[in-house]
Formats: C-alpha cells, sequence, structure tokens
C-alpha cells in the first residue's frame, strides 16, 4: 500500500510541485494573520518565506507543516493534504520548529534515535551526526551544546527520515555570526544533494545567499515573488546611494530642502526616496553617477553630511515595496 | 539464530514505543532531586515514624500522696513511682506535669486530684486505687494472671508503612507525569513530538510505562527496607500486592494527566498538583485512620482514592485480605483511572 503510493509519486514527481499553496486565509482572534496568499514550490528548490516579524510567515509554513488548521485555501505537499493523508505526509517531510528546547538530560545520539524510531525509513544515526557536523558532541547531553550546535540538533532531528521536504523555520534566528555561517553551510550541503527546501527568515542576506526563489511577506500577503537577482533587479539599480545634506556646514544644521526633479535627471539615478531626511537614489552606473550626484548637490549650495553607498539588496526590495525597513519592525 | 536475534534488537531500537519509555525513564534517573523524594524520603520518613512512634516497655507512672501510709501504698505498685509531698507542692507539680496524679488523705478516706482528659493520668488514677485498696485489705475476687505478646501488624509503623506506600505511590506518579508533560509543553517539544510521524498515544503510553518500570523498583526498595528493619508483615499474597500497587499508579498517572492536559506554566501545574493532593494527604488515612474524621465527610473521604488505595493495602499487608474481598476500594481507584485518562485524552493540549 505503502510502497506502492510511493512509487505513483515518483513517477509524477516532476508534475507535481512539492507544494502548492492557493488563497491561503488563516485568522487567530479577530487578527488576520494570513489573509490570502499562495506560491508554488519545485522539486529540488531552495524557496524562501521572507518578511519582518508578524508578516505571518510562521502561521503560513505552521499551516504547510500541518500543525495549524486553514480557515480558507488549498495547501498541498507532494500531492498530498493533511485532511486525508496526515499519516503519510508526516513520514515524508521533516521539520524544524522555531525554538525547540530538547531535553537537557538526553544526550544528542539518544535524542536522534528517538526521533529516528518515529519514522519508517529513513538515514542511520551515524548519517545524521555526521550531516549535522556533531560528530565530536556525539556523547554530549543536549544541555550542555552551544545555540548554533542546538540549532544543527533540530536540523538532524529534521533529517533523519530522511525527508522528500525539508521546512526550517527561522533556523539562524538567534545565532552569533559564526554559528549562521555554519548553518548557511548545511543548508547548501543540503541543497547540493538535491533536497527540497522551505525556509522562512527575517534575514534578506540570509534568503539572498541560500534561496533559489524567494516570496516577501508582510501583513499576511505575499508582495513580491521570485528569484533574488529578478526581485533586486525590480529596484532598477544594482547599488543603492544614500546621504543626508544640511544647507550650511555648521554641525547642528536642520536638513535642507532638495530638488528631487534634478537629482533623477542625473544620467544613471532610476529612483529618488527620502525617509527621515535620508535621501536614497537607486544607480546603475555607479562611477559615472556619483560625481554627477556630488556636483548637483554642490550646484544646489547643500553640504553633504552623511554619504554611503551599497550593492541593492532584498532589504532594498523591501523598502521600495513598503516604504519601511525590514528592522524598524 | 544470531541474525534472528540482532533482528529482535533492531527493531526494538526502531521500535517508537521503547524509545519513548526508555528516554522518560532516564531524564527520570538523571534528575537527581527526583531520585531523592522518589526512593530516599520515603525511607527517612518511615525511619522517622518508626524511631518517633516506637513501642516503649510500658511507662511507669509519676504519682505522689500527702502522707507516708498512703505513699508506701502507692509505691507497692511496680506501675508507679510514688513520692510524698504536701498538697501545695503536690499541685503545683501536678500543673506543671511532674506527676499525673496527687492521692490526699482526707478524714474519710482517699481524694486522687489528676487531670480526667488525660489517658495517663486515667490509667494512674485504676493503678493506684487499686494499690490503695489492696494496701487496705481487699482482696481480687478472681484471680488473674498477665501474659504480654508484641504482635507484628499492630504497631504503628505497621500502619504507617502502607500509608506511606500509597501517598509514595501517589506523589512520584502525579509529579512525574505533571511536571514532565508541562516543561515539554512550555519548552515547545511537545509540539515538535507531533510534528514528527510519533503516534500521540504512545507518547503518553510511555509515561504509564516508564511509570511501570519505577514502580518496581520503588515498592520493592520500600517494602524491603520495611520489611528488614521494621519487620513489618506482609501477610496477603504479594502478587495481589503488587496488582492493588499497579493499579494506584495507574491512577495517580492518569490524575497527573489530567491536571498536565492543559497547563502552560510548572506555576500553574504545581498549584493544580497540590489542590489535588493536599487534601488526600489529611484525609485519606496516611498517617492516621480515615475514620477519625466525622461521619458526615466520610462519603467524601471513602471516595477519595488514596483512601481507596491505602485501604486495600492495609488490608492485605496486615490482615491478609484477599483481592476478591476488596471489590469497593479497587472499583473505586479503577474508576479514579478510567474518569480522568478518558477526560485527559480529549481535553489534552498538545502545544
Amino acid at each position: 500500500m505503502t510502497e506502492q503510493h510511493t512509487a505513483n509519486s515518483d513517477i509524477s514527481a516532476g508534475a507535481i510541485p512539492a507544494l502548492l499553496i492557493r488563497g491561503l486565509k488563516k485568522a487567530f482572534a479577530d487578527v488576520r494573520a494570513v489573509d490570502g496568499l499562495g506560491f508554488e514550490v519545485h522539486r529540488g528548490e531552495c524557496f524562501g518565506l521572507l518578511g519582518p516579524n508578524g508578516a505571518g510567515k510562521t502561521t503560513t509554513i505552521e499551516v504547510c507543516e500541518g500543525l495549524n488548521e486553514q480557515d480558507e485555501g488549498t495547501v498541498e505537499l507532494l500531492g498530498l493534504n493533511w485532511r486525508e493523508h496526515s499519516l503519510e505526509l508526516r513520514q515524508r517531510i521533516g521539520i524544524q520548529l522555531q525554538e525547540t528546547q530538547f531535553p537537557d538530560k538526553l544526550t544528542v545520539e539518544e535524542t536522534l534515535r528517538l526521533f529516528r524510531s518515529f519514522y519508517r525509513h529513513g538515514i542511520s544515526i551515524d548519517e545524521s551526526i555526521r550531516t549535522a557536523q556533531l560528530e565530536e558532541k556525539r556523547k554530549a547531553r543536549v544541555g550542555g551544546l552551544s545555540g548554533g550546535q542546538k540549532q544543527r540538533l533540530a536540523m538532524a532531528t529534521a533529517l533523519v527520515g530522511d525527508p522528500e521536504l525539508l521546512f526550517l523555520d527561522e533556523p539562524t534566528t538567534g545565532l552569533d555570526p559564526q554559528a549562521r555561517r555554519h548553518l548557511w553551510d548545511l543548508v547548501e550541503a543540503l541543497k547540493r544533494a538535491g533536497r527540497t527546501i522551505i525556509l522562512t527568515t527575517h534575514y534578506m542576506d540570509e534568503a539572498e545567499r541560500l534561496c533559489d526563489r524567494v516570496a516577501i511577506m508582510d501583513h499576511g500577503r505575499v508582495i513580491a515573488q521570485g528569484s533574488p537577482q529578478q526581485l533586486i533587479a525590480t529596484v532598477g539599480g544594482e547599488d543603492i546611494v544614500e546621504f543626508a545634506v544640511s544647507a550650511s556646514l555648521a554641525k547642528e544644521a536642520a536638513p535642507a530642502a532638495i530638488d528631487s526633479g534634478s537629482l533623477t535627471a542625473i544620467p544613471g539615478v532610476q529612483s529618488h526616496r527620502v525617509s527621515d531626511a535620508l535621501h536614497q537614489l537607486s544607480v546603475t552606473e555607479l562611477h559615472t553617477a556619483v560625481p554627477l550626484i556630488f556636483a548637483e548637490l554642490k550646484q544646489q549650495g547643500l553640504h553633504l553630511t552623511e554619504f554611503r553607498t551599497h550593492s541593492a539588496t532584498l532589504e532594498d526590495v523591501f523598502v521600495r515595496l513598503t516604504g519601511r525597513n525590514l528592522r524598524d519592525e | 539464530m544470531n541474525n534472528n536475534s540482532s533482528a529482535g534488537v533492531r527493531s526494538l531500537q526502531l521500535s517508537s514505543l521503547y524509545q519513548l519509555t526508555r528516554i522518560r525513564f532516564l531524564l527520570v534517573l538523571r534528575e537527581p532531586e527526583a531520585v531523592f523524594w522518589i526512593f530516599v524520603f520515603p525511607i527517612l520518613l518511615a525511619v522517622g515514624l518508626g524511631i518517633a512512634f516506637r513501642n516503649r516497655p510500658a511507662d511507669v507512672l509519676p504519682v505522689a500522696a500527702t502522707t507516708p501510709p498512703l505513699t508506701q501504698a502507692l509505691a507497692a505498685d511496680k506501675g508507679l513511682a510514688a513520692s510524698q509531698m504536701d498538697e501545695a507542692a503536690g499541685r503545683h507539680s501536678l500543673a506543671t506535669g511532674k506527676i499525673l496524679l496527687l492521692a490526699v488523705q482526707q478524714p474519710g478516706g482517699v481524694e486522687y486530684v489528676f487531670d480526667d482528659t488525660n489517658p495517663d493520668a486515667r490509667t494512674a488514677r485504676m493503678i493506684a486505687d487499686r494499690a490503695v485498696q489492696a494496701a487496705a485489705g481487699q482482696r481480687d475476687a478472681v484471680h488473674a494472671q498477665n501474659l504480654p505478646v508484641h504482635e507484628t501488624g499492630s504497631r504503628y509503623i505497621d500502619f504507617v508503612v502502607p500509608g506511606l506506600l500509597g501517598m509514595n505511590l501517589m506523589g512520584s506518579a502525579m509529579w512525574g507525569l505533571g511536571f514532565a508533560i508541562v516543561e515539554a509543553r512550555q519548552k515547545k517539544l511537545l509540539k515538535r513530538m507531533v510534528a514528527s510521524p510519533m503516534p500521540r498515544w504512545q507518547y503518553l503510553a510511555s509515561f504509564l510505562l516508564s511509570r511501570l518500570a519505577m514502580l518496581v523498583i520503588e515498592v520493592v526498595f520500600f517494602l524491603g527496607f520495611a520489611a528488614i528493619v521494621f519487620g513489618v508483615p506482609f501477610r496477603g499474597p504479594l502478587w495481589q500486592l503488587a496488582v492493588i500497587c499497579v493499579l494506584t499508579s495507574m491512577v495517580f498517572s492518569a490524575l497527573g494527566l489530567l491536571v498536565a492536559s492543559r497547563a502552560k506554566t510548572m506555576e500553574a501545574v504545581s498549584g493544580l498538583m497540590n489542590l489535588v493532593m493536599l487534601p488526600m494527604w489529611i484525609l485519606s488515612g496516611v498517617f492516621f485512620s480515615a475514620s477519625r474524621f466525622p461521619s458526615v465527610i466520610q462519603p467524601f473521604v471513602r471516595a477519595l482514592p488514596l483512601t481507596a488505595a491505602n485501604d486495600a493495602l492495609r488490608a492485605n499487608m496486615l490482615q491478609g485480605v484477599g483481592i476478591q474481598h476488596l471489590m469497593a476500594p479497587l472499583g473505586i481507584l479503577i474508576f479514579w483511572f478510567v474518569v480522568p485518562f478518558a477526560v485527559s485524552l480529549r481535553i489534552f493540549r498538545w502545544r
């Protein structure tokens, strides 16, 4: 029975998306956490759900994981749904939740052995320990692990069942930079091995580095979707110039008004916006545009109090779409 | 053959129920506090109570009299230690508890001054009167002889050991389940477990199974100690005692499950647990017989699971009553297992 099911899904694997969501809605009391959301995840891709805290990422992923039931809409994993195939699905997906604390007094190996026992098929304990790079901590108690090691253990518990679909909810939140990079290496290794991964994050750099495609979420909806490169291209320039000006050189000088039209007339400058007296230009030809920007400001009799440039990121995509910064939330 | 057994070991390793039970067991043993409360504490309590309430040889009761002949008459009885003092000094000694009875020589006879609400003083009154009457020439109408026996089974320690066993079965099951489940819920471990293919019933069953494994150690350890050190009797069949222990433990596991089924914090579950256990510590005849409570509340006291458990344990151990005559307490226990378990399965919060 089960064998047959697996065989069927293998034959049609190409046609059936790993995850399909249509018109998903979910409310808690009177808060609409997810409000009409849809996307598809293909097999073998790493898909990122991106957005500020409270955008509805965790609600969405928990509906996908079968931990929450949707109010409306379709959710299909590997062509199956939770209502009819929950036992089958539990066997075929792997889940890492936000902030699970495994018992401190168990060892890494005991914890993995426990989770392995829940799955009919899966990888060996040795392999899961190797994949999570916890060989040296095999006999160590969970209570003594670092934050990064605990997170890798959580990842290993999601991998022991050799899942066709892997969910990672905010896998690097709260980790120090080194532990984050370590975890990224791990996810990249899983991607190379061809696993389908769905992850949520509010770190744009994480999504840019790990994800083949992302959906940017805000207020329970998807506001943009595509590969990180495609989305960044929608900002209109590869680089972002940020500066602040004043009418005099005095330190306490008030920010001065600026003629926006003459700035966007500069060749290479795609757009101009102001937030909190900080001007942002998206720019295509940075090397020719910057001298022209300097000249224009000088001509308007303005003095620079701040000036910097960076390559456009998904962060800038979010700012352009919502007018808000991600970290403001 | 070899192949078979290694495949057996492997499937045991893979069996999720086995793994869950094993891990529950390990987690209890790795918690030093739990080991203390489950194994050491009841023994300390039994030792303390055994010392405090040991049966001493019959005390010699201190009394006094106001005249030398009367003092001599009292001193003739081995059960009394008599001294002579005047009435004022005697009343003072009486008031400060140095003597239990003062015999005052009056013109028309003897007057006994004593506190008639104190059992020892009443005893002193009886012995003193007998001594005085004997000194005056009274003879027993019937010849009587004493033959003292000190029967095990009738001492306080014999009474209290089954009570402590019942209390311990209640405490370890309720704390064990209640805290472990709420902690797992609080740490989002429960949510992680149900996100895996683990069958939910196995998670709950693993608590009961590990409790059974713990029970064997716990009960054998405690009763073994009581038998060797205090010579507490085991008059009923041991397998029936085991049945009562298992049933009792399952009852309180179910109650622990119920108490923990929705609580989200340790504080909440501690409060609930005390609310459930405190009345039983007092009412259910752990340290003294539950029949001492007024008859108005007896139906309530009798319906408590710990009362039923203690009654059944005492009947088995002290009186050797067969299980077929214990249907009333066992029925109460079965009720307290089935109802809380069914309710908690229904209302259990997995996240």
